[in-house]
């Protein structure tokens, strides 16, 4: 069962929390990997909040591969940083070669453009360098986005944290919004694109479970949007209906858990929405999961979601103090970081719930 | 040597023999009461004492004897031997028979039966898939009798979500078109046998299982009326809302359900425009003139004749004309409030029926039913029923999968027939179609064996088309009609689907599924590994 947390913080976190987070629910471990998405960055990226961050890992071939493409796009390199590796023998990590973190300029065309024809410029070129690594087998492309710094690695979680220094706290790196896991989908390949945290223009998604519904979903998501690629795990579909509910129809996120695990005709019948629940219940119908899922998201407002299958088949917790909310998958991972916080405080999410960090840290439980 | 002759009807021709033993019978008449084809009838025969000495003497004695008919034959239906109390007679199935190149050469006529194709040829597809992928340490089993399960699903057309045009105040969303009617319903409908081709009784039994599952069980099946009409009564009480209206080439019935209207208190379930049906694809309704009743008279408003709906609906020639005429004008009907349907035979070219309707921009399909070879009849041309049509399965998925390749797949719901539960296995049946891809299934035959059909797909009975059904099911004689206690029938329909109901959750709990799964066909596996090529599931052996 993988194991997977969510930290929103005032103060700005280093990933090594991520890391901690994860040391406590360790029986969850099986060395296939460790993942983190950092949203709403400081540190070092504090001031290029707007401009787009490529995170990618490749050989020497696919770094110039990407490079080539960035360059014919009109991209232009505006900072770098690389992690410091720690390359110590013995460490249970399948490293890459390179790992780039940039932060790009848009071209020098789009200086003048809108919101939405810098997003449809940045998932295009997305694709583009995704097609061109995966046809040379020289590279991975995880984020391409603005304040959106995206790690993965296939190995054990403690030896790729000391790999990419990351049990060393620093001030370079540092997010309001951390989300990890430390085990990937190991149903099926382990392969870097499997790990979660899923991400797709500004939407990041977790999901510890299994979806049932994977062939179903697939089947009818890879028509939806040109961005719904790879399907090399079940939980990306959850992925990819958020972004589905939430950007391309534009329903409130409320609808989210309607699409996902819709009400029984009896319960809706009930609603004074009825007719709005049940034409979501039949448009949708491809979009349900009904197996054991637990989901934690975060939306382009960099608010905290966590929704759960309809029977509640996998545990998640979401603990809080003044200047920290954690969704997590074990207790234990809460009592590690929040030793102090009032555990009378804790939510234990219900089958029909939706839970939403807000972006002041308020908490709020949306009835389904 | 004697002369014999050879061009008359032999009763080894005749494809049942009656076994009859003298010396049991009591003279008590039961048989020939019995027997509903007159295929048996009181006989005096003459007979010689055995003894050489003896003076030569005769006695006459009372026996049963077979017919020797071109129309009164034993169609090996056993009323005789259920209702003789000493065993003295039965039917035995004549493996010489050759019944049907006799009909042929003394009527000049094309020969009739009722029942399914006896052919068999194909072997069962459904029954080489099997439900192989079992919920175990991924995720977990469900109790299927402790958890809740939903068997629903929509009948009407349904829109893709970017088409819904929904509103939103920044919180909720709201309705700001109108949208086609979609109704929540059961994933199997009573299939669509008229009144005529079955008995009165038998369809009243089907109409009262219905309401009681609604009803009483909770359970919202649908039943569908067939093409011959529905009674006023039950077209004006709130019951009918449980009823699929059929209309279809011959539009027997539709003059009082349009006089009906202005009284109807309940909009119905649902109108269903019959094309075609799996049983004699390419070919019309066949309801021959002796089961045209008093009563089926009145219903269609016919006089006693054969009656023979047309293989086409006059005046369609394609698929653009029948959405705009007929299909508009059956919603507009009922003021676009109720889901009108489609069902056709299926075909090599019901993919491209299917397509053409989910293109149809007014959007006003809301259902596409279709029937596959198996299924069964009140009456068609044998060689329709032996030799036309397209097994169900392939053409399902076909469809399905048509669907899916335009992303638009649950948007005009389907839903399958023909042949289901013909191993006895109707929930697998069901179950596995829904997994490939139906939104439900409908099925007519499997009712009839509920009802005590005495037929089987293997020659016995198949006399559905003569008026003369000998369990009263398909007949029209009050005497035999009579023979079907209407309270019995519904009451074992009932049982039948709460059985189903019961097993179709016994399959859905070990693939962890609470909700109907429609198009999971990752949950199934085949041991035939052209079917697994052909239907795109898991081969395993």
């Amino acid at each position: 069962m993988c194991r997977i947390g969510a930290i929103k913080s005032k103060n700005k976190l280093h990933p090594s929390i991520a890391l901690k987070l994860m040391r406590s629910q360790q029986e969850g471990h099986d060395d296939s990997g460790f993942a983190f998405v950092m949203q709403d960055l400081g540190g070092i990226f504090e001031s290029y909040k707007d401009l787009p961050l490529l995170s990618m890992a490749a050989t020497v071939e696919g770094t110039r591969l990407a490079e080539d493409i960035l360059r014919e796009s009109g991209f232009s390199r505006v900072m770098q940083w690389t992690p410091n590796i720690n390359n110590e023998k013995g460490l249970k990590i399948d490293a890459m070669p390179n790992y780039i973190f940039e932060v790009l300029q848009y071209p020098k065309s789009y200086k003048h453009a809108t919101e939405e024809e810098k997003e449809e410029l940045l998932i295009n070129t997305s694709i583009e360098l995704r097609n061109a690594l995966e046809k040379t087998n020289s590279g991975y492309i995880y984020s391409f986005w603005p304040d959106t710094l995206t790690l993965k690695e296939i190995g054990s979680p403690k030896d790729i944290g000391t790999y990419f220094d990351l049990w060393n706290e620093n001030k370079d790196l540092a997010s309001g919004i951390i989300t990890a896991q430390c085990r990937q989908n190991t149903n099926y390949d382990i392969v870097r694109y499997a790990a979660h945290p899923f991400f797709l223009e500004g939407y990041t998604v977790l999901v510890n479970g299994e979806n049932t519904f994977y062939e179903k979903n697939k089947y009818y998501q890879q028509k939806l949007y040109k961005g719904y690629l790879g399907f090399e795990s079940d939980s990306q579909c959850l992925l990819y209906t958020l972004h589905y509910v939430h950007k391309i129809l534009k329903w409130p996120l409320q609808y989210f858990k309607h699409t996902i695990t819709p009400l029984e005709y009896d319960d809706i019948i009930k609603r004074d929405n009825r007719e709005i629940l049940l034409r979501i219940k039949a448009s949708l119908s491809h979009l349900e999961v009904n197996g054991p899922n637990t989901m934690l998201a975060v939306t382009p407002d960099k608010e905290l979601l966590c929704v759960c299958d309809s029977k509640k088949l996998r545990p998640v917790v979401v603990g809080r103090n003044k200047d920290m909310v954690i969704m997590t998958s074990e207790v234990a991972g809460l009592n590690d970081l929040m030793p102090d916080r009032d555990f009378r405080q804790d939510i234990y999410p219900t089958e029909r719930e939706t839970i939403v960090v807000k972006k002041d840290l308020t908490v709020e439980r949306w009835q389904q | 040597m004697a002369a014999v002759k050879v061009n008359e009807l032999r009763k080894s021709d005749l494809p049942w023999i009656i076994e009859y033993d003298e010396s049991k019978c009591i003279q008590c008449g039961k048989c020939t009461a019995a027997c509903s084809f007159n295929a048996i009838m009181p006989c005096v025969e003459e007979r010689k004492s055995n003894s050489i000495t003896a003076p030569r003497k005769t006695e006459k004695v009372l026996v049963i004897k077979q017919n020797i008919s071109l129309d009164n034959y034993c169609r090996g239906c056993g009323m005789c031997s259920n209702v003789c109390p000493n065993g003295a007679i039965k039917a035995v199935r004549n493996k010489d028979d050759k019944y049907s190149v006799v009909y042929r050469a003394e009527k000049a006529d094309s020969f009739k039966k009722g029942g399914r194709s006896n052919l068999n040829t194909e072997g069962r597809t459904l029954d080489k898939i099997k439900i192989g992928r079992i919920s175990q340490m991924t995720d977990p089993s469900l109790d299927a009798q402790r958890h809740t399960f939903e068997l629903r699903t929509p009948l009407g057309r349904v829109l893709k979500a970017d088409k819904l045009n929904f509103g939103h105040n920044g919180e909720a969303l709201y309705e700001t078109t109108p949208l086609p009617p979609n109704r929540w319903i059961y994933p199997i409908i009573f299939g669509d046998m008229s009144i005529g081709a079955v008995s009165w009784r038998m369809w009243e039994a089907m109409a009262i299982a219905t309401a009681y599952l609604n009803e009483v069980m909770g359970i919202p099946l649908r039943m569908c009326t067939g093409e011959g009409g529905i009674p006023t009564k039950l077209l004006k009480s709130r019951y009918v809302k449980y009823m699929i209206l059929q209309i279809a080439s011959g539009h027997f019935g539709w003059n009082r359900i349009i006089k009906a209207m202005p009284d109807m208190t309940e909009d119905p379930a649902g109108i269903l425009i019959k094309i075609g049906q799996g049983a004699k694809p390419g070919d019309g309704g066949l309801l021959q003139a002796s089961k045209v009743a008093r009563y089926v008279q009145e219903i269609r408003g016919v006089p006693k004749a054969d009656l023979l709906s047309p293989p086409t609906h006059q005046g369609l020639y394609s698929i653009e004309e029948s959405v705009q005429k007929m299909f508009l004008s059956m919603n507009a009907a009922f003021n676009f409030r109720v889901p009108v349907a489609i069902k056709v035979a299926a075909s090599v070219t019901s993919v491209s029926v299917y397509n053409n309707l989910l293109r149809d921009p007014y959007n006003i399909v809301g259902g596409f039913f279709l029937d596959g070879l198996a299924a069964g009849t009140g009456a068609a041309h044998e060689i329709s029923l032996n030799h036309t049509g397209h097994p169900i399965t392939s053409k399902l998925r076909d469809c399905y999968l048509a669907a899916v390749h335009q992303g638009r797949q649950g948007e005009i719901p389907l839903f399958a027939g023909g042949g289901l539960g013909q191993t006895g296995s109707f929930a697998a049946d069901a179950f596995k179609l829904i997994c490939l891809g139906a939104n439900g299934v409908f099925t007519g035959s499997t009712l009839l064996e509920v009802a005590g059909c005495v037929g089987s797909d293997t020659g016995k009975c198949n006399a559905c088309n003569t008026g003369f059904c000998p369990a009263g099911i398909a007949a029209q004689d009050d005497r035999l009609v009579k023979r079907l206690d209407v309270d019995k029938v519904a009451q074992n329909l009932v049982n039948y689907i709460l059985a189903t109901d019961i097993e179709l959750k016994k399959l859905m709990a070990p693939i962890g599924c609470s909700s109907l799964p429609v198009g999971r066909s990752d949950a199934l596996i085949t041991v035939d590994k052209h079917i697994s090529d052909r239907l795109d599931i898991q081969y395993g052996c």
